[in-house]
């Protein structure tokens, strides 16, 4: 074999090897690109589809028999009032959780279960958060099929996105920050609440935001505590005219939510109503689609905004 | 001078205070998991004081509302097995190659705009994938399988894999980005490409957390509930063959909450052993993907 050889033939292969690395190129794009397509040929699928009932008859109109003036009226009431009692059960519980978690925990056998349970937690499948509140709020604590309950069982569901989320934000906060405030006699809740937890806000706030997102269009726990798909009246209004002006009568009501009605749409045979899912399908994703936009930015922009 | 600052008697105890209530908070997940296992276990129970746990694992008919009522979990959990792994055939090299792609090609931009939009495909509401599943993927499916059924485990399993494709390739990503700079170095200094470098460096070093992901897609599929209620069908059926309609675990919970079964009803019972099976395969696969993941550790 004489070297001229064999460089034609080192040449030969690293030409080879190079050509894999473009191919590698072409084919990581078009499978990253088919995926994302995907998503784009589904929600403009579901905006044409729906086409001809997404106007506001369709947000004010109570569910019928008929498809033509069926609407989403007490589905989407019913999701704002859930995604209220949702938000307002996390975001205390699940901040102090991850505060005392980063901030607070000594290194011993308690925090190492919680911290276990919090990681298994998040791979629950959500049909099983369904099952447990059944079990406990609605038959145990007889709380019924309410607003409260799907509130409650919705916000065990997120928790555990929002305390990660939580910890990483507190986590960025940097620790001389904490060590000058301590260093002028400040005790740990004061440097928790005066200095940790304002510069980690845009972070604790991210978070939430990705927990209702995923809350709202989550169907198979509110099936499985025994939610209805067919409401033809609103909860009581959480404002009334006298003293002291807010009611919570409307907790113990019961309810149907947006994913509810659209599943239950999709699953009739009349195509008529397949207009119908697709018209909410497409109110849904885009109210998804939107809170995790928002999400996204606030998170683009406070890491631009805060430099150390 | 030898008094103490003013209010800090009250300000320690404000903190011992806050403190508490702040653990208590934390251990709400404690108590979660708890009352999972306690609710799961109490209210299934009575189901295996019905039906013997051999009948449960070894027929093979899961007709528990019918008359003739039989209860073998087992087509159940070869619905379940099916759509898994349909969905998986889909994540897995997807998920993979985009992790590689975005971790060792990619320009920096281009990752900061792609990781984010990949991920909204993780945050479409399941029923919308379902819609998609029965009303897209299955009629499309139809005309490459002429007599494809309306409902079948092919399509649901399918869009199942797309959505948990930003897990598995998000988790895959994070683990080869943790690979040092000074191996890639290595490898180039030796003359191999990208691509060399990325199969055979990368890839192996970032084993154990590609194996976490892998293992999070998987608990993903298998507790998926409404893409395969949608669009797979309802009825159990014991088959291998994901062209034929079958329920899961998780659709037939979804059934039979759709019903309005009494408390005390067998029905209802078997709805939490369904659960507890399912809670078990999860568990099982963690515990795999934990072994997993400290198998193939690497100490850099």
């Amino acid at each position: 074999m004489t070297a001229q050889a064999s460089l034609e033939q080192i040449r030969a292969d690293v030409g080879r090897r190079k050509l894999f690395d473009k191919l590698f190129v072409v084919v990581g794009m078009l499978v990253m690109f088919s995926a994302l397509l995907v998503l784009a040929v589904l929600f403009i699928d579901l905006v044409q589809k729906g086409a001809p009932r997404l106007n506001l008859d369709f947000l004010t109109q109570f569910p019928s028999r008929k498809p033509e003036r069926a609407g989403i009226l007490s589905a989407w009431v019913g999701t704002s009032l859930i995604m209220l009692t949702t938000a307002a059960i996390t975001m205390p519980v699940g901040v102090a959780a991850a505060i005392y978690l980063e901030e607070y925990a000594p290194k011993n056998w308690v925090t190492a279960i919680i911290e276990i349970n919090v990681t298994n937690l998040a791979g629950v499948p959500s049909i099983i958060y369904g099952l447990l509140a059944l079990g406990l709020f609605v038959y145990q604590f007889n709380l019924g099929q309410t607003i409260l309950t799907a509130g409650l069982t919705l916000s065990l569901l997120i928790l555990p996105i929002v305390i990660v989320a939580t910890r990483e934000a507190l986590r960025a906060v940097p620790r001389p920050i904490r060590e000058a405030a301590y260093a002028l006699g400040a005790t740990r809740w004061e440097v928790t609440a005066h200095h940790v937890l304002p510069y980690s806000m845009g972070g604790i706030l991210t978070g939430m935001i990705i927990g209702l997102s995923r809350a709202i269009g989550e169907t198979a726990p509110l099936i499985t505590i025994g939610a209805l798909s067919f409401i033809a009246f609103l909860p009581q209004s959480p404002v009334t005219g006298e003293f002291p002006f807010l009611s919570f009568a409307w907790l113990k009501d019961a309810f149907t939510a947006m994913p509810i009605q659209m599943f239950n749409w999709v699953s009739r045979p009349d195509p008529r109503f397949q207009i119908n899912a697709a018209a909410a399908g497409a109110i849904l994703l885009g109210m998804t689609l939107l809170m995790n936009g928002v999400a996204i930015w606030l998170r683009y922009r406070y890491r631009k905004r805060i430099n150390w | 001078m030898t008094g103490t600052v003013p209010g800090l008697a009250y300000r320690k105890l404000r903190d011992r205070v806050i403190e508490t209530l702040l653990l208590g908070a934390a251990l709400v997940a404690v108590f979660t998991t708890l009352a999972i296992v306690v609710v799961l276990v109490r209210e299934s129970l009575p189901f295996f004081e019905h039906v013997s746990l051999r009948d449960f694992l070894t027929d093979t008919m899961w007709t528990p509302l019918f008359a003739d009522a039989r209860y073998g979990i087992m087509p159940l959990v070869a619905g379940t097995m099916v759509t898994t792994l349909v969905a998986l055939a889909v994540a897995i090299p997807c998920g993979t190659l985009i992790a590689i792609y975005l971790s060792e090609f990619a320009p920096h931009r281009l990752r900061e705009i792609i990781k984010p939009a990949l991920e909204l495909l993780g945050a479409v509401p399941t029923v919308v994938y379902g819609y998609f599943a029965l009303m897209m993927v299955t009629p499309f499916l139809q005309k490459l399988i002429p007599g494809l059924p309306g409902f079948n485990m092919l399509s649901a399993g399918l869009v199942i894999g797309i959505m948990i494709i930003p897990y598995v390739a998000s988790v895959s990503e994070d683990a080869m980005r943790a690979v040092p700079t000074y191996m890639r170095e290595g490898s180039y200094a030796m003359g191999a490409t990208r691509f060399q470098t990325a199969t055979r460096v990368v890839v192996p070093g970032a084993m154990s957390g590609i194996a976490a992901a892998y293992i999070l897609g998987i608990s993903r599929a298998v507790g998926e509930t409404m893409v395969v209620a949608v669009a797979a069908g309802l009825q159990p059926n014991l088959t291998w063959n994901p062209t034929e309609p079958a329920a899961t675990i998780t659709a037939f919970i979804v059934q039979v909450s759709l019903g309005d079964l009494p408390h005390d009803s067998i029905g209802y019972q078997s709805i939490f052993a369904a659960g507890l099976v399912l809670m078990l395969m999860t568990l099982v696969f963690n515990i795999a993907g934990f072994t997993l993941t400290r198998r193939f550790r690497q100490a850099y």
